[in-house]
């Protein structure tokens, strides 16, 4: 039987995060596949949105911004993924003083630009591996870190628009040049700490 | 008899051991200065709020996160991204743990150990110098120009910067690669502040809106006015704050907890933060005014550990130190304010420096605003800012810090306004061409650029590119 998250943070909660449209329902405690299921799910969409609304609307169709690593300098959109990054370095910073609200989520490949984003743990080697071999699906398993236990779910980041795949193919840094539309190109890691 | 000598023995001992006692209790618990319990000599960052031990330690002395809380109170602005690139948040993933074990860069202290003069470098790092290798073991993999070099030269040849390496990395370093050593365009950014007054929301615009003043117009009260002469009139009449609406109670009005409010004779520097906040605020966070964040008197110049002029013996730093009361004279600020009380061979070199000369012709009208180059140039230079989340304006950074240890800071808020970015990186290297106010050519040549030269070609190889 699949435990429960420490957090006591429902789905409503989640998509009332997201959507500002549904009634949180703090007191339910949710199944913490569950729970990363929903994390998963707000996060793919937000970015989703960011790459195809924003981003590959105003770089490829309409032509009249770059997005850049580097964005400051060259005063252009933040990259997808460093959105997502930021994103996820935000809600670090914001949950450190909710001790109820307790995960972590990176963007992870086993072909990244950034080494520092390789799989470093078992658990992200094993399930970076999965999810590229096994289109569709997910994967789940616990690991401990630092004297902690974490249940953590890898899901596959898949190549959305031309702007993620003509990007990664054509860095100085990347390790691999023919990714395709379609293609899995790393993996959303989401942890989230549980008793034992 | 020796019954009674050993009596007299304890009593003694007794007395002396309840007098310390008491002495060590009071100046823990009233005293101001507490620097007696300093466990060792701190670093030139912090020794001038030495005597303030609770400017670090707020809380217990185990808890670190109340300490870093501490740090970040005055180094936060600094240590957030694009002006760190290794922030906390960085660190903060579980996945993580195994390296926060090796070295905790959560916390500061981890690597600027305070207390410990003898294990700091000029920068107060305390760790050894290879540790970068810690995260990144595998860099020469990565980057084949790299292979063979050691760790402890990540940091140390002028290559890399753990915190602010906004100028030294390797796209930036390809960007500018081939830049001469003089650029076409050599000015520094305009000023700002009048043209953003409307921006401002801080700014007091309903006590002072925004309109030129004349002498009739001066609002000091009677008492006040008695005081004033001529000359303190004019000057002030002759400034930007009279011609901005900035009349005499903007600056000599104080306002208390119960919003009432009365004239002071002499302001400090909280009268000028109420329209120039942020340039008060960073300098507050540089050496000259840190003192005053922690409610200490201001430094003087005997507090300094740079060598200072013996004409400047017990000179105070506040606003009015270099930005003379009523006339508000920049200029002055910018050269004279500094030498006056500076006395290293850098500063003393100044005056027979080229940038010296086109600081003397654009004074004259020979060259433009902007191209000359004062002190301030570089260690104060006009840096555009983020005020808060939705606004960014140029401000002189009156941290003189921000941009000078390591001096790889100072690349881009000033010297890449005149100079391509290799000379530059030379320059800033070379400790004699330092000491003599860079009067000359760089004689150290740094690699950086062409490492980043040489794996960009190598990409353009691998794919076929142009170089052009």
């Amino acid at each position: 039987m699949m435990k429960t998250a420490k957090l006591a943070l429902s789905i409503g909660a989640i998509l009332a995060i997201s959507t500002g449209t549904f009634t949180a329902q703090a007191e339910n405690m949710v199944p913490v596949k569950a729970m990363a299921d929903a994390l998963h799910l707000v996060m793919d969409s937000d970015r989703t949105i960011y790459t195809r609304k924003i981003v590959n609307r105003l770089v490829k169709k309409e032509k009249v911004i770059k997005a850049s690593e580097h964005f400051e300098d060259d005063k252009a959109l933040v990259l997808p993924a460093q959105m997502f990054r930021f994103g996820a370095e935000m809600v670090k910073q914001r949950s450190e003083n909710m001790p109820d609200v307790n995960f972590s989520y990176s963007l992870q490949s086993l072909w990244p630009i950034n080494k520092q984003n390789a799989p470093k743990t078992d658990a992200e080697k094993e399930g970076l591996k999965f999810v590229a071999d096994n289109k569709g699906k997910n994967f789940y398993t616990e690991e401990v870190l630092g004297g902690q236990k974490y249940f953590t779910a890898v899901y596959a980041d898949t190549g959305v628009a031309p702007v993620c795949i003509s990007c990664h193919n054509d860095h100085k840094d990347t390790p691999k040049t023919d990714f395709k539309i379609g293609d899995v190109m790393g993996g959303v890691v989401i942890r989230i700490p549980v008793d034992g | 008899m020796t019954k009674n000598k050993n009596t007299l023995i304890w009593k003694i001992w007794l007395s002396l051991a309840l007098i310390l006692i008491i002495y060590f209790s009071y100046t823990l618990l009233t005293g101001k200065d507490k620097s007696i319990f300093m466990p060792g000599e701190l670093t030139g960052g912090h020794h001038q709020i030495g005597i303030a031990c609770e400017a670090c330690h707020s809380e217990s002395f185990s808890d670190e996160d109340a300490m870093q809380e501490r740090c970040v109170s005055c180094h936060g602005d600094q240590r957030k991204k694009p002006f760190d690139s290794h922030p906390k948040a960085k660190f903060t993933d579980p996945r993580n743990a195994d390296r926060l074990e090796k070295i905790n860069a959560v916390y500061c202290v981890t690597c600027h150990a305070e207390h410990k003069p003898e294990l700091a470098s000029k920068a107060g790092v305390t760790q050894p110098e290879d540790f970068c290798i810690h995260c990144h073991q595998d860099i020469a993999k990565d980057r084949p120009s790299h292979k063979g070099m050691e760790f402890e030269t990540c940091a140390s040849a002028g290559c890399h910067n753990y915190h602010n390496n906004r100028s030294l990395y390797t796209e930036f370093l390809v960007k500018h690669m081939d830049k001469p050593e003089l650029l076409d365009k050599r000015t520094v950014p305009e000023k700002e502040f009048a043209s953003v007054l409307d921006e401002i929301m801080s700014y007091p615009h309903d006590r002072y809106p925004v309109k030129k003043l004349s002498l009739k117009e001066i609002d000091a009260p009677l008492k006040a006015q008695f005081k004033t002469t001529d000359k303190i009139r004019n000057d002030w009449l002759n400034t930007a704050h009279a011609k901005a609406g900035a009349n005499c109670t903007s600056c000599h009005t104080v306002v208390d907890e119960n919003k009432e409010s009365s004239w002071v004779d002499k302001p400090d520097h909280t009268a000028c933060a109420q329209c120039h906040y942020v340039e008060v605020k960073h300098f507050m966070q540089g050496k000259h005014g840190m003192r005053l964040k922690q409610n200490l008197s201001p430094m003087t110049t005997e507090m300094a550990r740079l060598p200072m002029k013996p004409s400047a013996a017990g000179k105070q730093l506040e606003c009015n130190s270099c930005h003379s009361a009523h006339t508000y004279e920049l200029k002055s600020a910018s050269v004279d304010a500094c030498l006056d009380c500076h006395n290293d061979k850098h500063s003393l070199a100044y005056k027979d420096s080229p940038h010296y000369q086109l600081w003397l012709k654009e004074q004259s009208g020979e060259l433009p605003e902007g191209s000359g180059v004062s002190c301030a140039t570089c260690h104060m230079p006009r840096v555009a800012v983020d005020v808060n989340d939705w606004l960014r304006r140029t401000v002189v950074q009156h941290n003189q810090n921000a941009t000078l240890v390591p001096n790889e800071k100072m690349i881009r808020p000033a010297c890449n306004h005149c100079h391509g970015l290799g000379f530059t990186i030379d320059s800033l290297a070379d400790e004699t061409l330092i000491n003599n106010n860079f009067n000359g050519k760089p004689s150290i040549h740094i690699r950086s650029i062409d490492l980043a030269r040489e794996d960009y070609l190598r990409h353009l190889k691998k794919t076929g590119g142009d170089p052009d």
